[in-house]
């Protein structure tokens, strides 16, 4: 073991070893808190960095570690393992800057950033893990540590929420149980390969593979918002902003699709999914999911319940473009995994700005909040038109390439779907952009006078939003989401 | 006397013997004491641990006389995983004891009492359990059970109260009632085969009738004294009702006893008929269910808690409908892991629980939310406690449940398969309860530094629960040990 294949272990621990000093700080410090969550955030960011570095040069990182016999925990650094990384890496980075600004005056901070640290631990194990085995561990803590941010303001809507957050989340874990000990139990190792681990069974086992599919997808259908299990994102809408950015953009929902993607490429393998017709219907449920998260969207008022569902839409792009496989749409799904990511999180902190600057909570109060908040709105009109699939900005290229891969594989209806989906989108953000900045405001503003927002909640949305922009417009550089996501495909799909 | 001073099993029956007897002579001395000789026996036991699992297991003749005529002690893997876990979680147990009935001014004579009480009971508790774990002989086996039995009883009651003395007493009746059935198969066993001691009898051929109506007999003697769905009725009432250390020693090391002596005889001596193995797994998954029913509607946290560890144990006993299948070395395994792990996570509970209602004043799940004092560390230790006993990774409980599962799975056991799942289900519905309360905020008006008060007695309660959530890191090693001697069937 040299020190370098220590990496990914370093990386985990910038965040789950920050957490236990983040607990014990008190409450006054803010300052060191502060000091503490930024200096991990950014070590992070650069390790991160160098990891990419080293494994776009060919390295390969694994630390393995016995659990019980013939059992491991694994983390290495694969190059999907790599993109996960990225993104929850320098959006930790981001949001940490966006949360210190918008906790500063809140309860409970030293709890708050302590969990805000496990979950992007969780998130980060999730994304390294090298095995389904390891996935769990991190997918259950990853629960863990949500539970108390969704229901950090401590009301009674919260606990009802943190409640229901429960119930779908560790029943989904329990599904995704049953499923990893019975994997183990038929092919004797849980470990990610490309190209699956179940090839050799499909003759003896097909309808125990089918059933474990169901079993799998469905643990992790949860976290991912498919329709039906999608239903605790719109309520854990009452966490603060910025864990709601998080959740939507990195945490939860992308620990689902990112592992329906290991399920498919390297338990099952792609060819073996669809040689046993696995993927179709799983294609048709991210179907249903996008119109129907895109119809839900459109008749609510509150601001951030329009985006959760929007999320439940926006997130099964990426399920679709894997169950599509075609390696084409494939790398419009891994690009989404990013783009979406950014894109939501920009919405996210916006609609937070909106709620502590100016009370504004509901579409309906947003009339002229432009002129009011115009960096805050600027950074949110961005993301909605890239969400819409405007070129050049991200979410236009991820909708390309999945239109493409449905194309090549002669899937016309794939057109037809983005073509429904992207009106749709247009159908609930154009009206909120309108608002803002055409309407004059009518009557009374929720709370008159300039909103008292500091550039700590302002620069993040900005910041994201020109990643926005700057994915969409390098697409085509070598470190870029979709130059990743190729260099990814490549070895899903090609022996 | 001389060979006994200086083997280690011999240590352990003596060590502690001697230590309740001088805290019995010197109550003011005991608290102390109960400390020195807590360390003394972890140190000994681990010794003991290290020889087994470096020389292999242990064996001692008490006195030179062998069995069947003499007492042998004996430590295989199973002996000494036990023997630690009494050992540690007993340790930490008594240093919160040693804060818990510190003594204040003008303290009333019940306060006196119970830090005199306290040690010898506790003592003499471990004298008992130790010399459980190290018999090998059924007739040991009952008069090991006995001694603990009225050192518990006397822990349950040291509280004082009206509603402890009730619960003490049908406590005691159902010790009693259990210990008397065990006789019963003891008597039978040697009237029909004229020996005691397990390996004898196990070597013994072709089971009679009689054998199987004396597996009966103790079997249903030892599932009163660990409550086992339908015989449980006694143990919510006598472990909410004690005091915190007192419950905690009672839920996590009293009802291992019986449950330890229940797994030998299963497993190594008698071979027992399926419909038997059937019938105690169906208990243990009506156990789960009827416990965990009643841990969401207990209004009181102690009751909650102590309900929980009927449900706990009855998952346990789940692993006996898995014997004689392909998957019954897993299953084994993951009981003794998920005895370990209910017994660190529950006595970590209790310890916070009992923290947390002396915080608050009361222990009322639907008021805590109101409460103005939070006491921080407990509380965290309540919520690390909980992710073991839910079975979440990689904490002892997960590793457990695992094994468990996996014996189901291999033998093709669904059923057993989904009362696990199911009751993992549950556990996590009724322990979110006081943990949502405790993080609700909108009825307290008042400023929040208090929350994070904390004293140092809240220290082994987080150990606890710190070792419980962690112990994934060494179950390979565990399990290791375990194998040592072929305990239970299980091939090293």
């Amino acid at each position: 073991m040299t020190a370098s294949s220590l990496l990914p272990l370093a990386i985990l621990l910038t965040s789950l070893g920050v957490a236990p000093l983040i607990f014990l700080l008190r409450e006054e410090s803010a300052r060191l808190r502060t000091a503490l969550n930024l200096a991990a955030a950014v070590l992070k960011v650069a390790l991160v960095a160098w990891l990419s570095w080293r494994v776009a040069e060919g390295a390969v990182y694994e630390v393995r570690l016995a659990f019980l016999p013939g059992l491991d925990l694994v983390l290495q650094a694969d190059p999907l393992a790599v993109l996960f990384v990225a993104l929850s890496s320098v959006l930790w980075l981001i949001t940490t800057i966006y949360s210190v600004g918008y906790l500063e005056r809140g309860d409970h901070r030293s709890r708050f950033f302590g969990f805000f640290s496990l979950c992007v631990a969780a998130t980060v194990g999730v994304a390294m893990a090298g095995n389904l085995f390891t996935f769990l561990v991190f997918y259950e803590l990853l629960t863990l540590a949500t539970y108390p941010l969704v229901v950090h303001r401590g009301t009674a809507e919260a606990l009802r929420a943190g409640r229901i957050y429960l119930a779908y989340t560790l029943g989904g874990g329990l599904v995704l149980l049953l499923g990893t000990l019975w994997l183990w139990t038929l092919t004797g190792t849980t470990d990610f390969v490309p190209r699956g681990i179940v090839g050799d069974l499909v003759a003896d086992h097909r309808t125990a593979l089918t059933i474990l599919f169901v079993v799998l997808i469905g643990g992790l259908g949860v976290k991912a918002a498919l329709v039906p299990l999608h239903a605790w994102l719109p309520i854990a809408m009452v966490a603060p902003a910025p864990v709601s950015a998080l959740l939507h953009a990195v945490a939860v929902v992308k620990a689902g699709a990112f592992g329906i993607m290991r399920v498919i490429y390297e338990v099952f393998g792609i060819d073996t999914a669809m040689a046993m017709g696995l993927t179709q219907p799983l294609a048709a449920l991210a179907a249903v999911t996008i119109i129907y998260g895109s119809l839900r969207a459109l008749t609510q008022d509150d601001l951030k319940r329009r985006l959760a569902f929007s999320t439940v839409s926006q997130v099964s792009y990426i399920t679709l473009g894997v169950a599509l496989g075609s390696p084409i749409a494939a790398i419009g799904a891994l690009a989404h995994l990013i783009h979406q990511g950014l894109m939501k999180i920009t919405m996210f902190m916006c609609a937070g700005n909106l709620a502590e600057g100016l009370g504004v909570k509901k579409v309906s109060q947003c009339a002229g909040v432009g002129r009011r908040m115009p960096g805050t709105m600027i950074a949110f009109t961005a993301a909605a038109l890239a969400m819409i699939g405007a070129p050049p900005l991200a979410g236009f290229v991820s909708k390309w390439y999945l239109a493409a891969g449905g194309i090549g594989q002669g899937d016309l209806w794939v057109i037809a779907l983005l073509m429904g989906s992207s009106l749709l989108n247009a159908a609930y953000f154009l009206p909120i952009l309108h608002k803002a900045w055409f309407d004059d405001p009518a009557g009374a503003p929720a709370t008159p006078g300039r909103p008292r927002i500091g550039w700590m909640l302002t620069a993040p949305p900005l910041a994201t939003a020109a990643l926005v922009l700057a994915a969409g417009l390098m697409a085509n550089a070598p470190f870029s989401p979709l130059g990743w996501t190729r260099f990814i495909v490549a070895i899903e799909y090609i022996d | 006397m001389t060979d006994l001073a200086l083997d280690p099993l011999g240590l352990l029956v003596v060590i502690p013997l001697l230590g309740a007897l001088a805290a019995f002579a010197w109550p003011r001395g005991a608290t102390g004491l109960s400390l020195l000789v807590g360390l003394a026996n972890l140190a000994v036991a681990a010794a003991l641990a290290v020889k087994v699992a470096t020389v292999g297991p242990a064996h001692h003749a008490l006195g030179g006389w062998g069995a069947p005529l003499g007492i042998d002690l004996a430590a295989d893997g199973l002996s000494v995983l036990m023997l630690l876990m009494t050992a540690v979680i007993g340790l930490l147990v008594s240093f919160t004891a040693a804060a818990a009935f510190a003594a204040t001014p003008g303290e009333d004579d019940a306060a006196a009492r119970r830090r005199a009480c306290f040690p010898p009971l506790w003592l003499l508790l471990l004298t008992g359990l130790n010399a459980l774990f190290l018999s090998r002989d059924v007739f040991n086996l009952y008069v090991t059970l006995e001694i603990v039995a009225l050192a518990s009883v006397g822990l349950a009651v040291l509280s004082g109260t009206r509603a402890a003395l009730e619960a003490g007493l049908r406590y005691l009746v159902a010790s009693l009632l259990g210990s008397l059935l065990f006789l019963l198969g003891v008597g039978l066993i040697y009237s029909a085969y004229g020996r005691l001691d397990l390996d004898g009898l196990a070597a013994l051929a072709a089971p009679a009738p009689v054998a199987s109506a004396a597996l009966v007999a103790m079997l249903a003697g030892l599932a009163l004294k660990s409550a086992l769905f339908p015989l449980h009725f006694w143990l919510p009432a006598a472990h909410a009702n004690a005091t915190a250390p007192a419950s905690a020693l009672l839920s996590a090391l009293v009802v291992k006893g019986a449950l330890y002596v229940a797994l030998r005889l299963f497993t190594e001596v008698f071979a027992p008929a399926d419909p038997l193995a059937l019938l105690v797994g169906l208990l243990g998954a009506a156990a789960v269910l009827w416990g965990s029913l009643e841990a969401l509607r207990a209004e009181r946290l102690k009751l909650l808690v102590a309900w929980s560890t009927v449900a706990q144990i009855g998952l346990i006993f789940v692993a006996f409908a898995l014997s004689g299948t392909i998957g019954s070395a897993a299953a084994w395994q993951g009981a003794v892991l998920l005895m370990l792990a209910h017994a660190i996570a529950k006595a970590a509970m209790f310890l916070a629980a009992g923290r947390i209602a002396e915080a608050a004043g009361h222990d009322l799940i639907a008021r805590l939310d109101r409460a103005t004092v939070r006491p921080g560390l407990a509380l965290f230790a309540f919520g690390l406690a909980t992710i073991s006993l839910i079975g979440l990774p990689p904490s002892a409980g997960f590793v457990g449940k695992w094994l468990l599962m996996e014996g189901a799975l291999t033998a093709g056991g669904w059923a057993w398969l989904a009362v696990a799942l199911f009751g993992t289900a549950l556990t996590a519905a009724y322990l979110a309860r006081p943990l949502a309360a405790f993080l609700r905020f909108d009825r307290v008006r008042r400023p929040l530094a208090d929350e994070y008060a904390w004293r140092l007695s809240d220290l082994p309660p987080l150990a606890l629960a710190l070792m419980a959530v962690a112990f994934g890191l060494v179950a390979t090693q565990t399990l290791d040990l375990l194998a040592i001697g072929s305990p239970l069937g299980i091939a090293p």
